[in-house]
């Protein structure tokens, strides 16, 4: 057990080390130079050296680079070049509402999708099977944008419960802020909640075959029994891997549905970095995001041992 | 239960909404800015939050363009056009509380002028030879050349008056004189200001004035449509506007800016070094079908490097009239029969990624292909603006009467004139209106008879606002929403 925590975490630690450098040196590549790009169209070009050494991008990038890195050990992910803030600051401000944003609709989605996939897998090949599985290729199917516009439409322009979008604050409330992140949360949950029901389902559907499962009846559980107390626990794994899965991806994917509603999460704090050329706000936030799932990589590692202890004995 | 919950939290929102809908005003705008120092970024942005609403300048532009007193109550010139001397207001405090006097403006001329300046547009200030503080209420500055329109200089938001108390954190915490002072920005989201209660002039009549950034232009509609925003300001999706007419809850106001858009042709590269072939391109394009099919109408053809509504402006649309046939003729004159290839690279903006399909079909038709790019403006500036690699390029330039670019023989377009030059110069020297006047109709017929670029149109700028909203300006002279003069009307 141990030494399975000890080899997943060096290899957590070999994947930060390449992925900072990858990072960096794509990041460096892209044309494009930040001082120009703010100073415009009418600046001179001693104007546009006087800001490149304000900003420090008159040093070297090897420079740069182990700036950044021994910076981001301590915490200190350095200063953006164009809100000229902290850029641990701005993560944090953004993180507040893509964090919980990514954990609502990651918990609608396992709300949603282990009822739904429990069922069509418990009634395999009825009509309710072919209903629920129809609805959730459709959920797969629909992009969500176009949903959440969709839902826009209803909710925010027609019936007006909700605003369009944007987000006032946590300290406006608790309410206030949960309401704000209610439609974006719904269209990030809904194809996320398909997907993992179609997951649940054939992964039920494999182990309801299985010898153990035939033993725990003829030890005379009832179907419901079986189900609760072996199935689910075996089909867990490749639940988990969506999950795993899912959740990085709606922590830096969430980009085009916080478009939509003009939510300054995480996702558009990149984009505009990209377009506005604050490299060091990308690369940074870039470098969160790898940490984040390498990190969800590894809980999804220990979680698997917890669910199957033939793992514990493996490693 | 739930729902009743909900709907009386929902009946709080608009509750609370209505009650501040008297004092306060939601503006949505397309982009936000970097940060929020007007003196040291080209973003229209921290413009179009700041300028005359936190931060004045010596004078400041009037709705329709024009040059008003601002800071400086009055001025005097010398004879020789070389000598100005501000008489400043009384009693202007910063929001912090400090004094704004002689000091203030000299320190600010001289920090944007300095050499390790990063002022975006220094070129604003390259006639100072000296800024000096008579009294607290005087300031004395020198030119090197008379600079005719200095004054107008001075109102560009470049130009504001900042405090050296405030400087440091003026990128996050801006301190100003103006109306309104700073309140709260939430990154990616929105700038608050309030009222400034201790102004000089008359005072704004709106407490709060919140600025919103909503990028995507299905968002911007659907903000709009649910009332969240009270004002869009430079409505992204012109072709929503029919919609807005005529719904009765809100007013639809298209504005001229300084946006001349032109198709910008590199000069220095071949074929576009002979003028014959700079004539066909400008002939074959049809302005009209690209207003309308990329502009939805919107716009104003130009037939030169000037705005039209400006008193001074020539309509020289004529001179490059559709003709695709008198396009051709000048190819086979210019000894391209079979026409040729060269690249249209386009920046991100609406007017450049439409207009470019149109223009390119409009070339191909009279024999010339263009091999299109889309870039990010990181890029346009890169490889377009300061590497000149490019055919032909399409952009609006926004700096209002800038028209003093074609005397930049190392601007991107690559104009190089000698008469041109010198007409420039005497026109940056003369004081006298009349005069001026007539060097500024010259300027702009040398540069349409020698078809430097492809003159397209005015870009025009679609406000959104709600029914019974005035003072909106609906005319952009510079990239500032003034809301000094706006209120509701019931």
């Amino acid at each position: 057990m141990a030494r399975y925590i000890l080899t997943r975490l060096l290899s957590l630690l070999i994947s930060l080390t390449v992925a900072s450098a990858v990072i960096f040196a794509l990041i460096e590549i892209i044309p494009g130079d930040p001082a120009a790009f703010m100073l415009g169209i009418n600046a001179q070009d001693d104007t546009i050296a006087a800001l490149r050494a304000e900003l420090g991008l008159d040093t070297s990038p090897l420079e740069r680079y182990f700036g950044w890195v021994s910076g981001m050990v301590t915490g200190d992910f350095g200063t953006s070049y164009t809100y000229r803030t902290p850029i641990s600051e701005m993560i944090a401000e953004r993180l507040w509402i893509s964090l919980p944003l990514a954990l609502i609709a990651l918990a609608l989605s396992t709300l949603i999708a282990f009822p739904v996939g429990i069922l069509a897998a418990s009634k395999r090949g009825s009509l309710t099977d072919t209903i629920v599985m129809g609805f959730t290729q459709l959920g797969v199917a629909i992009p969500n944008f176009w949903f959440a516009m969709l839902m826009v439409l209803v909710f925010a322009i027609n019936l007006r419960w909700f605003s369009a979008g944007g987000f006032p604050g946590w300290d406006e409330g608790l309410f206030t802020g949960l309401k704000a992140l209610t439609l974006p949360a719904i269209s990030l949950a809904l194809p996320q909640a398909s997907i993992l029901a179609r997951v649940m389902r054939s992964a039920l559907v494999d182990t309801l075959d299985e010898d153990f499962m035939r033993t725990a009846r003829a030890k005379g559980l009832n179907r419901r029994q079986a189900i609760q107390r072996h199935a689910l626990r075996n089909a867990m794994i490749p639940v988990l891997t969506i999950i795993g899965l899912q959740f990085s991806f709606l922590l830096a994917g969430a980009i085009i549905i916080e478009n939509v509603f003009f939510l300054p999460g995480l996702g558009r704090l990149v984009f505009q970095a990209i377009s506005q050329r604050d490299l060091i706000v990308v690369e940074s936030v870039v470098m969160l995001l790898v940490f984040a799932v390498i990190v969800v990589n590894f809980a999804v590692d220990i979680a698997y041992v917890l669910v199957d202890p033939r793992l514990r004995r493996q490693g | 239960m739930k729902f009743k919950a909900l709907t009386s939290a929902a009946a709080l929102v608009v509750l609370a909404g209505t009650a501040q809908a008297d004092t306060g005003l939601i503006v949505g705008l397309q982009l936000e800015p970097p940060h929020l120092d007007p003196t040291s970024a080209a973003a229209g942005a921290i413009d179009q939050v700041l300028y005359s609403n936190v931060f004045e300048g010596l004078t400041r532009f009037g709705p329709d363009g024009s040059v008003n007193p601002g800071l400086a109550a009055s001025w005097d010139i010398s004879e020789d056009g070389l000598r100005y001397t501000f008489n400043l207001r009384e009693g202007v405090a910063f929001h912090d509380g400090t004094a704004m006097d002689a000091e203030d403006v000299v320190f600010s001329l001289d920090r944007a002028r300095a050499e390790d300046s990063t002022n975006a547009q220094k070129a604003l200030f390259a006639e100072i030879e000296g800024v000096e503080a008579v009294d607290p209420t005087t300031v004395r500055v020198t030119l090197s050349t008379a600079n005719g329109s200095f004054l107008f200089n001075m109102a560009w938001g470049d130009a504001v008056i900042v405090a050296s108390e405030s400087i440091e954190n003026i990128k996050t915490n801006p301190v100003g004189t103006g109306a309104f002072k700073f309140s709260n920005w939430v990154q990616g989201d929105q700038i608050e200001l309030v009222r400034n209660e201790d102004y000089w002039g008359t005072p704004a009549n709106l407490e709060t004035a919140t600025f919103k950034f909503i990028s995507d232009p299905t968002a911007a509609f659907a903000a709009m449509m649910a009332e969240d925003v009270d004002v869009f300001y430079s409505y992204p999706a012109p072709e929503n506007l029919p919609q807005f007419e005529a719904d009765a809850r809100f007013e639809v106001l298209v504005g001229s800016s300084e946006g001349e858009t032109i198709l910008a042709i590199n000069n220095l590269m071949e074929p576009f070094t002979d003028v014959r072939v700079r004539k066909a391109v400008a002939h074959a394009i049809d302005r009209q079908a690209i207003i309308d099919g990329a502009m939805f109408g919107l716009g104003t053809p130009i037939g030169t490097h000037f705005a039209p509504h400006n008193p001074d402006y020539v309509d020289l649309t004529s001179n490059s009239q559709y003709d695709p046939e008198l396009a051709k003729s000048l190819l086979t004159e210019a000894g391209y029969p079979d026409g040729f290839t060269t690249t249209l690279k386009l920046p991100p903006p609406s007017y450049a990624r439409r207009g470019g399909e149109i223009i390119a079909s409009q070339l191909r038709a009279v024999g010339i292909q263009t091999e299109i790019s889309n870039l990010e403006w990181a890029q346009w500036l890169e490889q377009v603006f300061r590497g000149k690699d490019f055919g032909l390029t399409i952009v609006s330039h926004t700096e209002p009467f800038d028209i003093g670019i074609y005397a930049r023989p190392e601007y991107y377009f690559q104009y190089d004139n000698a008469d041109f030059q010198s007409l420039i110069k005497d026109l940056t020297a003369e004081t006298d209106p009349a005069k001026r006047s007539e060097l500024i109709a010259m300027a702009q017929t040398i540069i349409s008879n020698d078809y430097v670029n492809g003159y397209l149109f005015q870009l025009a700028v679609p406000t959104v606002v709600k029914a019974g909203i005035q003072g909106i300006w609906s005319d952009a002279p510079t990239q500032a929403i003034d809301l000094t003069a706006v209120s509701w009307s019931n």
